[in-house]
């Protein structure tokens, strides 16, 4: 159960990181304001959601919506940022927080949108005796599995995927070999838009679309992809997985765990403390083995 | 995000121009998904400054608004500046409980009243009491305390429970301890905080498999909608009953609504003030507060209506004589003004002694969502950190 539950985290992690880490890797970018994305897809989402009273319509449109924000934020604001120091583009993208976040509350006011879900996606299934999950939860999973199956198929067989790898390797080489890397940014960072939309609208009936919704996710994504080693889509799915696992199953027992050995007022104290660290600690562990992350991109 | 909500040009109209005004700081949260909460009590302000003309008795009031951010740290700087900048008489306000630890000292050691409109923190019931301090709200402890009682006479043997990690989630999590009579199987502090953890599946599988008769949550503002969707998608209605405080409320009920969330009809939560409470004032606010903003308010709104109708109260009886800081504390200890949950007295530690209801969620005859009181579970509560508050 607790696996399960861990598992759809980590699937939710993976497609915001997977995004990060493409336009991260390919093209040298620390894009903060993805975690704006991933708000503005649920957002986006939610009020076609009530407008039309269908989620899944309301996820298929909302979707290239996100692509084309995407697209304008990277010709509008990074594409200027490309050539310069990390440091600036964190300036000028948490700037683009704080602006699209603004702009968010200026749309739809402060209180967040809680998004009806359609009624078959509302039971449960039980599996076993004591084992019942909500259907919406292994949707999430299978949605999860089937865009990370994409993305894989996408990487590793076509030639955009081609193109993908080659950036995160050698930029300068693709764009000498004479391909349109400027197009090839854009489609990489709508496509990181719509990663990172997507997962927001699939959070969305579970917490619902709120403002800050995007701030919990970004830190907890830059874990991932250093984790996983920037740039790459293998070490994002792997590392997503593992950070989804340790975090769920931190909350779940390490205070049961500590009760072995403190008092249980301690144990209820340290154990929350504790697992919101985990994640961190296993960070902080991965980089002092390994600088690059557990599966870094060949000839970096 | 500070922006000023003046009633001196009321006032100046007035012809009151000679008085100088008494400042009211307010400090809440007006940004991130808390600022749902804020704007409510924004509004609740503004219209305990319309229904009293800007003015008490014949000194102008002016209010400054400020923002907390959701965080300690942004809390104090905002009161800090309200005193030091802004020179306001009296600090109102706040609503989460590590926000008015953070503040308070800001304020009290310079001299200035501090109102809770809502944040109760016990250390601030008891040890930490001041005679600058009173509250529009309760003690954190109380309303759970008042859901422990529903849940003794309701024969629940067992609960498991949830809240946020901080101040006043402790608090909320100790006032059912207290007066719950039955077993504890099982508890979980989540994260709270600008960057709250939102997604419960991992503490709602704990709360099933610990065989709970029941499942008692705090989870205010926001964190409300996000909490009761996926108790239900969890399907846990059936197996494990929902006793909530400060959960099911004016804020999230109107979004609930929206999403035609309709299992949340029937819960039943405890709370100090309604708005079905039978008294000329608080009809007066309910009726007010919907025409103009189109919603019920929520208890947060009250208690700053409250609030502001309180320092009002003090400022009018001392003819906006601000120098004389013991007349203002007398005139606020004494609580003369018309509250919207009815007449309440102060105890020693300036925190109300009054009722707790238990109100169930219904729909009003225009079909919204809302809540009235079915039984009275307190008669003139006090806390129960008065006895720790060396003030007589």
């Amino acid at each position: 159960m607790q696996i399960l539950n861990g598992l759809q985290l980590g699937l939710l992690l993976f497609l915001v990181a997977s995004g990060l880490t493409l336009v991260f890797g390919i093209l040298d970018f620390v894009n903060l304001a993805h975690a704006s994305l991933y708000m503005v897809g649920a957002m986006v989402c939610a009020s076609l959601t009530l407008s039309l009273d269908n989620f899944l319509l309301a996820v298929l449109l909302s979707l290239p919506i996100t692509a084309v924000v995407g697209w304008v934020v990277e010709r509008v604001v990074a594409r200027r940022l490309y050539g310069r120091d990390h440091l600036d583009q964190v300036l000028a993208t948490f700037g683009l927080i704080l602006v699209l976040t603004t702009g968010a509350h200026l749309i739809w006011g402060p209180q967040g949108i809680a998004v009806p879900l359609p009624q078959w996606l509302q039971g449960q299934v039980s599996l076993g005796e004591t084992l019942v999950l909500p259907v919406y939860r292994l949707v999430i999973i299978a949605t999860g599995l089937a865009a990370a199956g994409f993305l894989f198929w996408l990487v590793n067989y076509t030639r955009l995927g081609m193109l993908i790898r080659a950036g995160a390797s050698n930029r300068q080489m693709v764009s000498a070999l004479g391909i349109n890397i400027e197009l090839l940014f854009s489609v990489v960072f709508a496509l990181g838009a719509v990663l990172a939309g997507l997962a927001g609208m699939l959070i969305a009936p579970i917490t619902e679309a709120s403002l800050g919704m995007g701030n919990n996710i970004i830190i907890t994504a830059f874990v991932v992809i250093i984790v996983g080693g920037i740039g790459s889509m293998k070490g994002a799915f792997i590392a997503a997985m593992l950070i989804g696992l340790i975090d769920t199953l931190g909350r779940a027992y390490l205070d049961g765990a500590f009760k072995l050995f403190m008092t249980s007022e301690a144990a209820e104290n340290s154990a929350p403390a504790l697992s919101a660290m985990l994640i961190y600690i296993i960070m902080a562990l991965v980089l002092a083995f390994k600088p690059k992350g557990l599966f870094p991109p060949k000839v970096r | 995000m500070k922006h000023t909500a003046l009633a001196l040009a009321a006032a100046a109209l007035a012809g009151s121009l000679h008085a100088a005004p008494v400042k009211i700081g307010f400090v809440t949260t007006l940004t991130t998904g808390a600022a749902v909460i804020g704007k409510d009590m924004e509004n609740a302000v503004n219209l305990a400054m319309e229904h009293l003309g800007g003015k008490a008795g014949n000194t102008p009031l002016e209010v400054i608004f400020a923002d907390d951010g959701f965080k300690p740290e942004v809390g104090k700087q905002a009161t800090d500046r309200l005193v030091k900048q802004d020179k306001v008489d009296f600090v109102a306000g706040y609503i989460w409980s590590h926000i008015l630890l953070a503040s308070r000292k800001s304020a009290l050691d310079n001299g200035v009243f501090l109102i809770s409109s809502n944040a109760g923190p016990s250390q601030m019931a008891g040890s930490l009491c001041h005679p600058d301090f009173f509250s529009t709200s309760w003690q954190n402890d109380q309303t759970p305390m008042a859901l422990g009682e529903v849940l003794n006479k309701k024969g629940v043997k067992s609960v498991y429970i949830m809240a946020p990690n901080y101040a006043a989630g402790k608090d909320m999590v100790a006032g059912v301890e207290r007066s719950f009579k039955g077993k504890v199987l099982g508890k979980d502090l989540t994260k709270w905080g600008a960057d709250a953890q939102l997604d419960f599946s991992a503490e709602l599988a704990k709360a099933r498999e610990s065989g709970a008769e029941a499942l008692f949550v705090f989870y205010p503002g926001a964190a409300a909608g996000a909490f009761s969707k996926q108790y239900h998608q969890a399907g846990l209605a059936k197996v494990l009953p929902l006793y909530s405080v400060f959960t099911i409320d004016g804020i999230s009920l109107p979004k609930l609504q929206a999403a035609n969330f309709e299992g949340v009809l029937g819960s039943r939560v405890t709370q100090s003030w309604d708005p079905t409470l039978d008294n000329a004032a608080n009809k007066k606010f309910v009726t007010d507060f919907k025409a103009k903003f189109g919603t019920y308010p929520s208890f947060y709104a009250a208690q700053s209506y409250d609030s502001i109708m309180l320092i009002a109260s003090a400022v009018k009886a001392t003819g906006g004589n601000m120098a004389d800081k013991a007349a203002i504390r007398k005139a606020l200890k004494a609580a003369n003004y018309e509250s919207t949950r009815g007449k309440y007295t102060y105890g020693n530690n300036n925190i109300p002694i009054q009722n707790f209801y238990l109100r169930e969620v219904v729909k009003d005859g225009q079909g919204n969502w809302t809540t009235k009181v079915v039984d009275t579970v307190y008669t003139n509560h006090q806390d129960p950190f008065a006895s720790e508050c060396p003030l007589k």
